[in-house]
């Protein structure tokens, strides 16, 4: 008998509860596995994060969600052309890994229901705090993924696509990816489908000794769609992690970023555009710890809000007590197109130790004046003028990519979303 | 080709009235300088010729091709051939200068009922234009005017007014920093553009530029209004006495 007195369930709390009962046959896992699922659906079961819980104080997910959709086991995706062009591309279809593997030289492509299987993924289970809502959901249901390894010095000369193609019902996908000393990488994770999808996804990168990699997360969800993401990633001695995303789609969305430097000299970028529309909500939370000296970072978050869309970003830097001559920079700007419309900022510095240098900075501002005098005044009109100052304001950091290929597939993107919603 | 009447014209955010009763007259074919001391309200008519709305016309008339043009926003002004070469050109982060000089071009076009053009066709117009200019092709691939230095905006600006092929050129304090050298080049860009259908203002506080730039006519603006017309030699008494002497007479 249980005597503690709990909150009254809400429907989306015990249609996943009732869900994980009926799953829980089906979901792959050996004992480890499993006491873990146990462990996770434990957790949800004391109730989805409210606004009282700090770290979830913008997006009220007991509130919020408010369609938790049955298992569509008859939904089927297709896979779709990778944004830039060559790509080696691995599809999870509706949850699913994709039979269909390629094969290229240095990198091993394994279904992750087979690590769920026979145990190995275990240990990478565990939410990452007790109000890691995302990981304990994932954790819960996860039924496949891949696992990527890129073997110590491969250097790839193409980017790998993981796409996560949604079609209808829950769908909760991991994605671990190991990359090698001194590899070099770019990784484009795209989540994007059809449907009143409820979905969660969890990629967790290791970076070796002076690997180098760049992150692109593209979420183009329609709006109908939920989409509780997570990046979590561990940054060896002297690497480089750049992660880019784009918010661009979906009904109630939350992605995470957890960063952790682990070895000296690493070097984290995070630049990310966050295009919101409709009546839609929006949440983007960073929590990054400097837990070495002599690590560094910047973040620039970019964000265009019209419509009625609600959008946050909150900055957590944590600086280690040891993590002496850390250098962090975060500023956070946003496009307020509409009256209401809305964007919360929230920067966090925690910092412990003291010789380093942290600075941040947001503001919201309406397209300036001036600039739209002036492209008027060449004779281009009112709405062509906006639209151009609108998508300079985000393409900025687009550009800060430095690489052709991927700049043009990623501003393909932003004028795809432009002609929709502009 | 430009009739302004008795404009008067305030600051829109504190109603300071800068245009006190202004008349000028300029015909096709035409270059007038616009000469006066500073705070004499030169840049504020450039401004109000281009259709910012951080001025208000509260009296008379601005006619263009014997139209009032004051219920037109910037850009029909612009489309209509209206161009102002801007004092201080405004930098714009995240536009290629590339991709803003085609959309603008195509704008006009289609405003004029043209077909868009091609890109070769576009690429060979803006070669030809910045080597005239003596401008680097590679600075046209950064962002709009960022990190241009001052001469460079100001030969970016007669660049788009070369593409762009306006009926009434206003250049607001072009020769502003510019070296003797950027001078010539700029004036020689504004030269090649003098035709019987076209017609400059040329506004600037020196006779500098007027060595290069010869106007058929000259005004001296002040308190808001012109004062005192005439032709270039005024310009040459203006630099030898300075305005002292034309005001005095005004007054």
């Amino acid at each position: 008998m249980n005597m503690h007195t709990q909150p009254q369930r809400t429907p989306a709390e015990t249609a996943l509860i009732d869900a994980f009962g009926d799953r829980l046959s089906l979901l792959p896992g050996d004992g480890a596995v499993m006491l873990k699922r146990d462990d996770a659906i434990e957790a949800i079961k004391h109730g989805l994060p409210t606004r009282r819980v700090e770290s979830w104080h913008y997006t009220d997910l007991r509130r919020l969600l408010n369609a938790v959709p049955d298992f569509d086991p008859a939904a089927n995706a297709k896979a779709i052309a990778p944004i830039v062009d060559g790509s080696t591309v691995v599809s999870i279809l509706n949850g699913k890994s994709d039979a269909k593997v390629p094969v290229i030289e240095g990198v091993t492509f394994q279904p992750l229901s087979e690590k769920l299987i026979d145990g190995s993924i275990a240990p990478g289970l565990d939410p990452y705090g007790s109000d890691d809502a995302i990981g304990a959901l994932n954790t819960a249901f996860v039924a496949d993924g891949y696992f990527v390894d890129i073997a110590d010095g491969t250097e790839l000369e193409k980017p790998i696509e993981l796409q996560n193609l949604q079609a209808g019902g829950q769908t909760h996908v991991r994605l671990p990816v190991r990359v090698g000393t001194g590899a070099k990488a770019v990784i484009v994770e795209r989540q994007t489908g059809d449907g009143a999808v409820l979905g969660s996804s969890v990629s967790q990168l290791v970076l070796g000794e002076g690997a180098e990699v760049t992150w692109l997360i593209v979420q183009e969800q329609p709006e109908t769609a939920t989409h509780l993401a997570q990046f979590k990633a561990h940054l060896g001695k002297n690497s480089k992690l750049t992660v880019f995303f784009m918010n661009a789609g979906g009904k109630l969305v939350r992605q995470e970023i957890v960063v952790r430097t682990t070895g000296e000299g690493a070097d984290f970028k995070l630049r990310g555009i966050n295009l919101l529309a409709g009546d839609t909500h929006t949440d983007v939370t960073m929590v990054l710890d400097h837990a070495v000296p002599h690590t560094t970072s910047t973040e620039v978050i970019r964000n265009v809000v019209t419509g009625k869309a609600r959008g946050a970003f909150q900055g957590r830097i944590n600086v280690h007590q040891y993590a002496q001559k850390t250098n962090a920079k975060m500023a956070c700007n946003t496009l307020l197109l509409s009256d209401d419309g809305e964007f919360s900022t929230k920067p966090e510095l925690e910092i412990f130790a003291d010789d380093v240098v942290c600075g941040h900075g947001a503001t919201v501002t309406e397209i300036d004046h001036d600039h739209l005098f002036y492209l008027m005044a060449r004779g281009v009109d009112e709405k062509t003028a906006r639209g151009l100052l609108v998508k300079a304001f985000v393409a900025e950091v687009i550009e800060e990519l430095d690489d052709e290929a991927i700049v043009e597939a990623l501003e393909a993107r932003l004028d795809g979303w432009f002609v929709t919603h502009g | 080709m430009l009739e302004i009447r008795n404009l008067h014209a305030r600051i829109v955010d504190d109603g300071t009235e800068i245009i006190r009763g202004l008349n000028l007259t300029v015909k096709a074919g035409e270059v007038a300088a616009i000469m006066g001391p500073n705070g004499s309200g030169k840049s504020t008519l450039s401004y109000i010729l281009a259709g910012r709305e951080d001025y208000e016309v509260t009296e008379g008339d601005i006619l263009y091709n014997g139209q009032s043009i004051l219920e037109m926003d910037p850009a029909e002004r612009a489309t209509s051939g209206i161009f102002l070469a801007f004092q201080y050109p405004m930098e714009i982060p995240g536009v290629a200068t590339m991709e803003f000089l085609k959309v603008a071009m195509n704008e006009q076009r289609k405003a004029r009922g043209e077909e868009p053009l091609k890109i070769p066709e576009f690429l060979k117009r803006v070669k030809e234009a910045a080597t005239s200019l003596s401008m680097d092709m590679a600075m046209l691939k950064r962002p709009l005017n960022v990190g241009f230095s001052g001469g460079e905006k100001k030969r970016a600006e007669i660049l788009q007014m070369k593409l762009l092929e306006p009926k009434l050129c206003v250049l607001d304090e072009t020769d502003s920093g510019l070296d003797i050298d950027a001078l010539k080049i700029v004036s020689d860009g504004v030269n090649a553009l003098r035709s019987p259908d076209r017609a400059f203002l040329v506004i600037t506080h020196y006779q500098r530029l007027l060595e290069h730039i010869v106007p058929d006519s000259v005004h001296v603006l002040y308190r808001g209004q012109v004062i005192k017309s005439g032709d270039k030699s005024l310009a040459l008494d203006l630099e030898a006495n300075g305005y002292a002497g034309v005001i005095g007479e005004a007054a």
